[in-house]
């Protein structure tokens, strides 16, 4: 527009003359007061929304028994209760799961973190390696590692005797390879064993252990076999050592808040759970890379097999893709079920089903495994009204929760947590016709800290952070959840009690997984005899 | 702005209609303001942290280092919840406003820097509206430029009593 323009399409002068420039007492105090009543407008609409929304809160907290302040749960401690003496521990197995373990316990390979502050400095949201240095000293030291491949053994050697140590730990000189894990339960200066083996191995190496009076950190799945979790329990409970199963979920704060909310009987009635696994990558389905340097000549292929029935010849897919048979594993039961029977075994304390019948089959993963990648189970639990129905697929992604469904409101246990009313319910009834309650809205929701999980980055690790088997938040802080559940058990050694997940709790988790397994395999409806506690 | 060479002085003179918008535009910017100020004091969970992790273009790292680090994040969530509310209440008052409006601009223009809706951008809560670029951060930084131009705090607000000396 041009100047001339601008001037033309002025609109009309006002008509209505300016105040007098020269300002009088009483106008000027008007004026500066004018704009005050707009704060009695605002302070009263405050006051009115402020009480409604308060009466509402306060209404729904004290119908849920959540009256009053105070939080809803007590939380597991972050902090070792007393440092105590040092703990040797020995590694059997250093292969990819159990190479976590010993990060979580502070003993990470040099060119991991070499790798990580590349990524730091690549990518200052990376904060994996921050929250690594700063967790606590467990005051471990690794002192003894197994391992069937001497690549994975020699990285084990290397992580032991790393010098970069969380929360400003020594290094330790380093540590002595077995070639045998027998040769490292014998040895004087280990006191307790971590065992990252495939599950074929851990009854045989849980049961020695006990035996010679190592505590076990072993993880999950407890055994491969109802026979094997026998043998298990009884020699953990003859050995009295402190047993703790790697279920690391027992550490994540949503959990802990997910078992208040059902003992405050928020829910109502819970008559069906249902809890899921959805991934799909090659790696998620076990399809994990093969070491180039993997050979006959580096690998006792003999012993690896030593447990097994039927011998097959030398195979590095079987070694390192082992979770995909039922020789070493059992499939989805075992690996992921497992973690989600947990923690609904957790939240609700629900034991060993009565009937449990599975299902599924091999239809996308169709390399020579012979595990199912879709598989679903139902578990029955007649004397407690309820049942659990587990659904897996490995080649879809889909997010779908792990719900417990109570004819009063629904929880979904996520990392964070949610509940929502039920339109239906008998007891929200009245405070849903008063518009109180609304069953479109979440009723209690607990957010875990935003989304301050900036080290997932492959879409398993993804998949594990949102089951809440990663991460979990404390006053604020993000910790690693394998690493409370490695300072739960030292806990235990050193001052006594019982782990999150001990014997009984991995009795349980072992036999409802077996039995899921058992009914896939056998194509029939399979039942727990507690009596002669048998799989019938 | 008006100037005596100006072929309409009175365009530029504040009738009591313009004037009266104009304060409703101050008093409404203060009213939202202050609101957001209280809505965070009186919610005690409330913090930062999440729209600071949201962020997104240029100063991104800036913005997460924050959160990364609690008592920035404390500092930061005090300075924010405070500095609404006085801005709010400066604004609503007319007390001290040209202070008051450009400490909302720079509020404004964290806000939008941390958030912009630029073109590639998709944040994981959906905002009510559709915005390119402009969004009400930015609606609103103008309408405070417009304020600290066409100054009414003198004539409805407390800064008629406080310059009154000095301006009158």
């Amino acid at each position: 527009m041009s100047p001339e323009e601008k001037k033309q399409s002025n609109p009309a002068p006002a008509t209505e003359p300016a105040p007098p420039a020269k300002g009088v007492k009483r106008r000027t105090v008007l004026g500066a007061l004018a704009s005050l009543p707009f704060f009695g407008g605002f302070f009263y609409s405050l006051y009115v929304k402020k009480s409604m929304d308060d009466a509402r809160k306060n209404e729904i907290l004290s119908e849920l028994g959540l009256g009053g302040n105070k939080a809803p749960a007590i939380l597991p401690k972050t902090t070792l209760k007393k440092k105590g003496d040092l703990v040797r521990l020995g590694w059997i197995g250093f292969g990819g799961r159990a190479e976590d373990l010993a990060v979580s316990a502070g003993f990470a390979h040099p060119d991991l973190i070499a790798e990580q502050k590349k990524a730091a400095a690549k990518d200052p949201q990376n904060k994996w390696l921050q929250t690594w240095l700063n967790q606590q000293d467990l005051n471990v030291a690794i002192v003894g590692v197994c391992d069937l491949f001497d690549v994975r053994a020699e990285r084990g050697l290397a992580a032991a005797s790393n010098e970069e140590r969380p929360g400003g730990a020594k290094g330790f000189p380093g540590a002595k390879r077995y070639k045998r894990y027998t040769d490292l339960l014998e040895a004087k200066d280990i006191d307790a064993v971590v065992i990252g083996t495939p599950d074929h191995w851990h009854s045989r190496i849980t049961v020695d252990a006990a035996k010679a009076g190592k505590h076990v950190y072993c993880e999950k799945c407890m055994t491969r076999t109802e026979d094997e979790a026998n043998q298990v329990f009884a020699a953990v409970k003859a050995g009295n050592i402190v047993f703790q199963l790697g279920h690391q979920n027992r550490q994540q704060e949503s959990h802990v808040q997910a078992k208040e909310i059902i003992k405050a009987n928020i829910l109502g009635k819970v008559t069906l759970v249902e809890t899921t696994t959805n991934r799909n990558s090659p790696n998620g389905a076990w399809v994990y890379d093969i070491h180039p340097q993997a050979s006959e000549a580096n690998i006792d292929w003999e012993q690896f097999e030593e447990p097994c029935a039927a011998k097959v010849p030398f195979s590095k897919e079987r070694f390192f893709r082992w979770r995909c048979w039922y020789d070493y594993g059992t499939g989805l039961s075992g690996d992921l079920l497992s973690h989600e029977y947990d923690a609904v075994n957790q939240i609700l304390d629900l034991g060993i089903p009565k009937f449990v019948t599975a299902s599924g089959g091999t239809y996308f993963f169709k390399d020579g495994r012979d595990v199912p990648d879709v598989f679903q189970a139902v578990f029955e639990y007649p004397e407690r009204d309820l049942t659990l129905v587990y659904s897996a697929t490995l080649a879809n992604g889909r997010d779908r929760g792990r719900v417990f469904m109570g004819h009063d409101a629904t929880m979904e246990v996520m990392q964070s947590l949610t509940v929502t009313a039920e339109w239906e319910s008998t007891r929200y009834k009245d405070k849903i016709e008063k518009k109180v309650i609304d069953p479109s809205l979440p009723l209690v929701a607990f957010a875990q800290g935003a989304k301050g999980i900036d080290t997932v980055t492959s879409a398993t690790e993804k998949y594990f952070a949102s089951r809440g088997l990663m991460y979990t938040y404390r006053g604020g802080v993000i910790m690693d959840v394998t690493h409370l559940h490695i300072a739960d058990w030292l806990d235990c050694i050193r001052n006594g009690g019982q782990p999150a997940c001990n014997i009984d709790r991995g009795f349980e988790e072992a036999m409802t997984c077996h039995m899921a397994t058992r009914s896939f395999l056998e194509g029939r409806r399979v039942a727990w005899d507690p009596v002669a506690k048998k799989i019938v | 702005m008006s100037n005596s060479t100006s072929p309409h002085p009175d365009l530029w003179r504040y009738t009591r209609i313009k004037l009266w918008a104009l304060v409703l535009l101050r008093v409404a910017i203060g009213w939202h303001f202050l609101y957001e100020g209280i809505a965070k004091l009186l919610n005690p969970y409330w913090t930062s942290a999440g729209f600071l992790l949201e962020s997104k273009g240029p100063l991104a790292g800036l913005f997460h280092g924050i959160v990364a680090n609690p008592t920035a994040l404390r500092v930061v969530d005090i300075l924010n919840t405070w500095g609404l509310i006085a801005i709010g209440l400066a604004l609503m008052a007319g007390f001290l406003t040209r202070l008051a409006s450009l400490a909302g601009m720079v509020l404004l223009v964290l806000y939008y820097i941390c958030n912009p809706p630029l073109i590639g951008t998709t944040y994981s809560a959906p905002s009510e509206g559709a915005y390119l670029f402009v969004n009400k951060n930015v609606i609103e930084f103008l309408a405070l430029w417009v304020l600290i131009l066409f100054p009414t705090s003198k004539i409805i607000g407390l800064d008629g009593l406080i310059f009154r000396k000095k301006s009158v």
